[in-house]
C-alpha cells in the first residue's frame, strides 16, 4: 500500500505538471518560447506513476515531449522553464531548449528528439549499472510511435538478453504525430512485442496514476533484483496536438471528449476524496501551491538573461588535457 | 623498443587500459572468445578479462553504440567495435546525433567518454559494403573526435588517448594495415590528438595522407626522391581535432600541396585540407593543389576496378611531377 504522504505527493506532481504545461502554453501565446513545444498535458499519470517509484539515484531517459518526465524525477521547475524559454539559466544554458532537458544531479540522463533513440541509451545506463555491480534502476520514456523504430528492437532485445535493469515505459497516447496507431500497427498492444524479446508486458491503464504505480513498482522490483526488463504500455492520451501548431483535427471530437472525460488528475483526485486522503480545502491548498510554484518559476525564467551568442561555441568538447584541441 | 603489428599494438591498447582502469570494457559483434574481433584485434581479450567486459553482441550497430552511449554518460568507458567501417551507417544516429551531442545538447553536463573502433579502406576485393572510407562523415560532426593511426606506434597511443579522455571518438583502422610491423616503446605512452606527424621531411613538395595512404605517399616520395624531388610527407593522425598549424607550415616551406585521401574527393578529408592551405597559406602556393583521391564511385569488386579508382603511389608520383 502506498501511504496517504506518498498519494498527497503523486498528486501534487501531477498538479503542477498540469499547470507547468499550461503555463507553457500560455508563454508560447506571448512569444517567450521560441521554437516548438510538445506539452504533456493529459499523460501526467505515466511519468508520475512511474518515478513514483524511483530513487533519486536512478536513471531516466526521455523524449520530445519531455517536461512531465524531468518534473516527476524532480527537476527544477524554474530551471526547466528557463530552458524551454532559451535563458542562460536554464538546465542546458540555453542550448537543448525543450526537446533536450537533463539534469544528470537526479539521473535525468536526458531527452532525445530522435524518436526511439533513447531505447538503446537506456539499456547502456542498465549495463553500466550491472558492470558497476549497482541496485540502481532504468526508466526509459518513450511513446507508441518509438515502438516501430530499429532501435526499439534492438534496444529490448539487448536489454533482455543481458538481463539489464531497465523498465520500458511506452505511453500509447494513440498517435503518432497525426497518424492513428491503427493505420501503422497490425497489433493494439505495444506490450505484446514483450514476447519477442522473452520479457514480460504488461498493459495498463496510463490514465489511472495507481494503476501505474503498481505495475511499475513490480517491474522496478524485478530490476532492482536483476530479474531483467519490463515492457509497461501505458494507454493515455494528450490533450492538446503533437506539437504548438497543430489543432489535431485528425482526432474525432468524441474520442477528444471521452479522454478529457478520463483525465488523469481529476479521476486521481475523486478517489483520493473518496479514500478521505484528501478534502477540498486541502485539494485547494495544493493547487494555489502548484500555481505558485509554476508562478515563481516563470518570474525566474523571464528574468533571467539570454545567453550571449559567443557561448554557443562552448561545450562541444571537454577540453581534457589528455587530448590537445585542434590549433 | 620492440617491434609489433598493428593489430598487436591496438590490442595492447585495449588490453594496457583495461588493466588500468576497471570502467573500461569492450562490445561489439564477434569479439569475444569464439572470434576475436573479425580482424583479431580483441584476441585473447575475453579469456584474460572475462565475458562481461569483452561482450558479444548481436547483431545491431545501432544498439552496440547506444549502449555505449548509456554505459559512457554514466561514468564508464566502453570502447565499441563496429565490424566494417562502412556498417557504422547503421549507427550513424547514435554516433553522430547522440554520442556526439549530448554534451553539447546538454549545456555541458554529460560526457561521453566513448571509443568507436571500426576498420575502413579498401584492398581486398570485398567491393561496396566493406571496403569504403567514410571519414568525411564524421569530420563533419562537431563534437565527435577522428583518429587515423598509420603505424603501430600512432596506433597504439592514440588508442589510449581515445580510451583515457572524456570525448567520443570514431577510431578510424585500416584493414589493410592490421598486419603492418612497427616500432613502440616498452613503456606506457600516448599520443596526442591534434598533433600531426612529419613521417619524412622534404623540401619541395607537401604530401599530406592518412591511414593507408601515408604508406603509398612514402613510397611516392621515395620514388620521387631518386629523381631529385624532395617530398614531405605529413600525417595528420587525426582529422578532427585537425593540426592545421603542421600543414600551413608545411606548405609554407614547400610551396606545394598534393592530398592524398582514399575516400571520394567531393567534399572529402582532401577537400578539408585543401581549403585549409587556401584559407591559411595561399600566398605560399607557388601551383595549383592537387588531390588524389578516390574519384567519387562507389567502391567495385573485381580488382582491375578496385585498383583503377583506388590512389596508390603512381597516381601520387604522377600528381607531384604535374606541378613540381
Amino acid at each position: 500500500m502506498i501511504d496517504n504522504l506518498k498519494l498527497l505527493e503523486m498528486y501534487r506532481q501531477m498538479l503542477t505538471i498540469r499547470f507547468f504545461e499550461e503555463r507553457v502554453f500560455e508563454l508560447y501565446g506571448q512569444n517567450l518560447v521560441p521554437g516548438t513545444i510538445h506539452l504533456y498535458a493529459g499523460e501526467e499519470a505515466v511519468a508520475v506513476g512511474v518515478c513514483a517509484n524511483l530513487r533519486r539515484d536512478d536513471f531516466i531517459t526521455s523524449t520530445h515531449r519531455g517536461h512531465g518526465h524531468c518534473i516527476a524525477k524532480g527537476a527544477r521547475l524554474d530551471k526547466t522553464m528557463a530552458e524551454i524559454l532559451g535563458r542562460k539559466t536554464g538546465y542546458c544554458k540555453g542550448k537543448g531548449g525543450s526537446m533536450h532537458i537533463a539534469d544528470f544531479n537526479i539521473g535525468m540522463l536526458g531527452a532525445t528528439a530522435v524518436v526511439g533513440a533513447g531505447i538503446p541509451i537506456a539499456a547502456g545506463a542498465g549495463l553500466s549499472i550491472k558492470l558497476r555491480g549497482k541496485d540502481q534502476v532504468v526508466a526509459c520514456f518513450f511513446g507508441e510511435g518509438a515502438s516501430n523504430q530499429g532501435t526499439f528492437h534492438e534496444g529490448i532485445n539487448l536489454a533482455s538478453v543481458w538481463s539489464l535493469p531497465v523498465v520500458f515505459v511506452c505511453e500509447n497516447n494513440l498517435y503518432a504525430m497525426g497518424t492513428r496507431q491503427s493505420r501503422v500497427m497490425a497489433i493494439e498492444n505495444v506490450a505484446d512485442r514483450a514476447a519477442a524479446y522473452g520479457i514480460q508486458g504488461v498493459v495498463v491503464d496510463g490514465n489511472d496514476v495507481l494503476a501505474v504505480y503498481e505495475a511499475a513498482r513490480s517491474a522496478v522490483e524485478r530490476a532492482r533484483k536483476s530479474e531483467g526488463p519490463t515492457l509497461i504500455e501505458c494507454k493515455t492520451y494528450r490533450h492538446k496536438g503533437h506539437s504548438r501548431f497543430d489543432p489535431a483535427a485528425y482526432r474525432p471530437r468524441e474520442e477528444v471528449e471521452a479522454w478529457v472525460k478520463r483525465d488523469p488528475i481529476a479521476r486521481f483526485q475523486t478517489r483520493l476524496m473518496e479514500e478521505s486522503v484528501l478534502t477540498e480545502d486541502e485539494a485547494q491548498k495544493l493547487v494555489q501551491e502548484a500555481k505558485r510554484n509554476v508562478d515563481n518559476a516563470t518570474k525566474f525564467a523571464t528574468e533571467s538573461p539570454f545567453p550571449e551568442g559567443e557561448e554557443a561555441l562552448e561545450d562541444v568538447y571537454v577540453v581534457a588535457k589528455e587530448e590537445r584541441t585542434g590549433k | 623498443m620492440r617491434e609489433v603489428t598493428i593489430r598487436d599494438a591496438l590490442r595492447e591498447a585495449l588490453r594496457e587500459e583495461m588493466q588500468r582502469d576497471k570502467s573500461v570494457f569492450l562490445l561489439g559483434e564477434d569479439i569475444g572468445r569464439f572470434w576475436g574481433g573479425a580482424f583479431g584485434v580483441t584476441k585473447g581479450l575475453a579469456e584474460e578479462f572475462g565475458d562481461d567486459r569483452v561482450r558479444d553482441t548481436p547483431i545491431s550497430e545501432s544498439a552496440i553504440v547506444g549502449v555505449g552511449v548509456g554505459a559512457a554518460i554514466t561514468g564508464m568507458r566502453p570502447v565499441a567495435e563496429i565490424m566494417f567501417g562502412d556498417l557504422s551507417a547503421l549507427a550513424m544516429d547514435q554516433i553522430c546525433n547522440q554520442a556526439a551531442k549530448v554534451r553539447y545538447m546538454f549545456g555541458g553536463q554529460a560526457k561521453a567518454p566513448l571509443v568507436v573502433r571500426t576498420p575502413f579502406g579498401a584492398g581486398v576485393n570485398i567491393a561496396s559494403h566493406h571496403s569504403q572510407s567514410l571519414e568525411a562523415w564524421f569530420m563533419h560532426t562537431p563534437g565527435l573526435y577522428v583518429a587515423v593511426p598509420s603505424t603501430p606506434f600512432d596506433a597504439k597511443g592514440l588508442l589510449k588517448t581515445a580510451i583515457r579522455g572524456s570525448n567520443p571518438v570514431l577510431f578510424v583502422e585500416h584493414k589493410l594495415l592490421y598486419p603492418l610491423k612497427g616500432l613502440i616503446p616498452d613503456d606506457d605512452y600516448t599520443v596526442p590528438f591534434g598533433v600531426a606527424d612529419v613521417k619524412r621531411e622534404g623540401r619541395d613538395v607537401t604530401i599530406v595522407a592518412t591511414l593507408f595512404m601515408v604508406h603509398k605517399a612514402l613510397e611516392a616520395a621515395q620514388q620521387l626522391g631518386m629523381e631529385g624531388i624532395s617530398a614531405e610527407v605529413v600525417d595528420p593522425r587525426t582529422l578532427a581535432p585537425l593540426d592545421r598549424q603542421t600543414i600551413v607550415k608545411s606548405v609554407k616551406k614547400t610551396g606545394r600541396l598534393v592530398v592524398v585521401s582514399e575516400d571520394c574527393k567531393t567534399a572529402g578529408v582532401s577537400a578539408e585540407i585543401a581549403a585549409v592551405v587556401a584559407e591559411e597559406a595561399l600566398d605560399y602556393l607557388d601551383a595549383p593543389v592537387k588531390r588524389v583521391a578516390e574519384p567519387d564511385t562507389p567502391i567495385p569488386f573485381s580488382p582491375t576496378l578496385e585498383k583503377f579508382v583506388i590512389p596508390d603511389e603512381k597516381k601520387i608520383v604522377k600528381a607531384v611531377k604535374e606541378i613540381v
